[in-house]
């Protein structure tokens, strides 16, 4: 087994951290991962992309080349990062920030990630659980526990928000698929 | 095996955790990306344990900072990229020549100068072997993991401590910036060197008399013991001698440590190389590329194998003089437009034929590249 993860949006969206939590999720449940980034010199505003190989084996390039799944938070992100997405991937998008549907060969999920965090778990900071929840739901690359675990790890001051962030972007996923 | 849980750690923090690990209780540095991780995780950890982190004015006085601290017999550190090391560069051969163990650390980005901070680069190699001035001995070191990283920086106070000299640390924002899954050691497994001291009393002590192993005995400031330090060239009392007799001494006898303990010094892991007819010959993260590259190809019953120096100064000679009557091609997949395949070049001579595989554009080569490369010279 060998998942490749593109997390992509904007600086400030906490890309990079849900990628650490989604590699440290994958550690906790028994396997490899590597997470990389790539980011403009600005810290905040521009164009984010977080990296993460899941694998049972070694990962010797750590970079991702065709990405498995794709999480897009911005529109530039999602222009951008649409063609390095495998044929048949995940593509998970934002559908508050993007609304442009343009025929990607993949399985669709829309999921209104930032209003369910800002309506719904009362935080937009927590979009990025939110979605990291939904990635879970849909690929089931990591157990729940083991990504709550690696969430709460990350955040120890801010457990519930990020419980109920988490069950959100999960509910939401599921949702999806049982349609 | 270790008793150490698996955790996600970053390879920047792995240098800094290596640092510690290895008995570093001084850093001086200015934060510079991509490697101010080593600065902050420092800056929380060193007064933990009565060590002393700094923030300076400037890299220059960082890098002479550190200097100062190891003459107090402190394990020192700094930790730059490109533009840090340039201005570095003088006070690193100050250390040479007075020989003052200490590491600098570069995580290397694309220049020159300011240059592209947050995307990786291989371009500091020659400068890491030439950018102070004179005719100096270095040593310098290019893991290509996080777990890595942490056992080299080790390896580089070692390393340091043990032939008092200088220790460039060459990392690549690759390997600076990613998060691996590491076991890291347990600390009882862990070797260290810690310098010779002084061992005659404060009024014998010649600070630049060297033992059979090419290397003097080493006072610390504070213990008693009055000493000259001084970048001119000195004989053995420390004291300035530009003499022509003792600087042929000097020079020569600041080489002749290093080079009498190659064996000790030069790390190279070698890959699928026993039948190999092709080599390639990678280091820092464009090694992983290669290494998946020629898994790939062995799959497809290529006959090619990997060399991946660890230590890149003191160059490897031997290892590469030896494959190259072995592989018909050498392939040198390098962040840069040609700086360590020279050095291939220059040992290979007609035995193989070298080509390079470069990149500059601030991305890691993938090794689809490599594979074709490989294709390619079939």
């Amino acid at each position: 087994m060998r998942l490749e993860f593109r997390l992509s949006g904007t600086g400030g969206q906490g890309l990079i951290t849900a990628g650490i939590i989604l590699a440290e999720a994958a550690i906790n449940a028994g396997k490899n991962a590597i997470q990389t980034q790539s980011y403009g010199p600005e810290a905040r505003g521009g164009a984010s992309k977080s990296e993460v190989i899941i694998s049972d084996g070694e990962i010797d390039y750590p970079k991702v080349t065709e990405a498995d799944v794709l999480l897009a938070m911005s529109e530039e992100a999602y222009k951008k990062y649409k063609t390095g997405l495998k044929k048949g991937g995940i593509l998970i998008m934002d559908s508050t920030i993007i609304e442009e549907d343009s025929g990607v060969d993949a399985r669709v999920y829309k999921i209104p990630i930032t209003k369910l965090a800002r309506e719904e778990a009362g935080k937009t900071i927590v979009a990025n659980i939110v979605a990291l929840g939904a990635i879970a739901a849909i690929t089931g690359v990591v157990p729940k526990d083991a990504l709550e675990k690696a969430v709460f790890n990350r955040f120890p001051k801010a457990r519930e928000l990020n419980r109920k962030a988490l069950d959100i972007g999960y509910k939401a996923a599921q949702k999806i698929q049982e349609e | 095996m270790s008793k150490n849980k698996p955790i996600l750690m970053q390879g920047n923090e792995a240098c800094a955790r290596g640092a510690l690990a290895a008995g570093c209780r001084f850093f001086a540095g200015y934060p510079i990306t991509p490697s101010s991780e080593i600065a902050e995780v420092l800056s929380e950890e060193l007064p933990k344990i009565g060590g002393r982190f700094i923030q300076m004015e400037d890299e220059i006085a960082s890098i002479a900072a550190v200097i100062g601290a190891s003459l107090t017999g402190c394990k020192s550190m700094t930790a730059t990229s490109g533009p840090g090391l340039s201005l570095k560069a003088e006070n690193i051969g100050y250390a040479s020549i007075a020989e003052v163990p200490c590491v600098i650390v570069d995580v290397q980005r694309v220049g020159p100068s300011t240059g592209g901070p947050t995307a990786p680069s291989q371009g500091d190699v020659m400068q890491a072997r030439w950018g102070t001035h004179g005719d100096h001995p270095i040593i310098a070191l290019a893991p290509n993991s996080v777990k890595e990283t942490f056992e080299v920086t080790i390896k580089a106070f070692n390393l340091s401590e043990q032939f008092r000299v200088p220790v460039i640390l060459l990392l690549d924002e690759v390997i600076g910036h990613m998060r691996e899954r590491v076991v890291l050691p347990d600390i009882d497994s862990i070797q260290i060197i810690d310098r010779k001291k002084a061992t005659v009393p404060p009024e014998e002590y010649l600070p630049y008399k060297p033992d059979k192993d090419g290397v003097p005995e080493m006072a610390s400031y504070g213990d008693g013991y009055r000493f000259h330090v001084t970048g001119l060239t000195h004989d053995e009392t420390g004291f300035p001698n530009t003499g022509s007799e003792n600087t042929d001494y000097l020079i020569r006898r600041l080489h002749e440590k290093i080079e009498k303990n190659l064996d000790k010094i030069i790390m190279v892991d070698e890959y699928f190389m026993d039948d190999a007819e092709i080599a390639l010959f990678a280091y820092g993260s464009p090694s992983r590329s290669s290494l998946s590259a020629v898994r790939k190809a062995r799959e497809e019953g290529i006959k090619v194998g990997l060399i991946r120096p660890v230590t890149i100064w003191p160059f490897p000679a031997e290892v590469v003089r030896k494959a190259a009557r072995k592989v018909k091609k050498i392939i040198v997949p390098e962040m840069n437009l040609g700086q360590l395949i020279g050095e291939v070049e220059k040992h290979v001579k007609s035995d193989a034929e070298v080509i390079g595989l470069n990149r500059v554009d601030g991305e890691l080569i993938t090794p689809q590249e490599v594979m074709e490369k490989i294709k390619e010279v079939l």
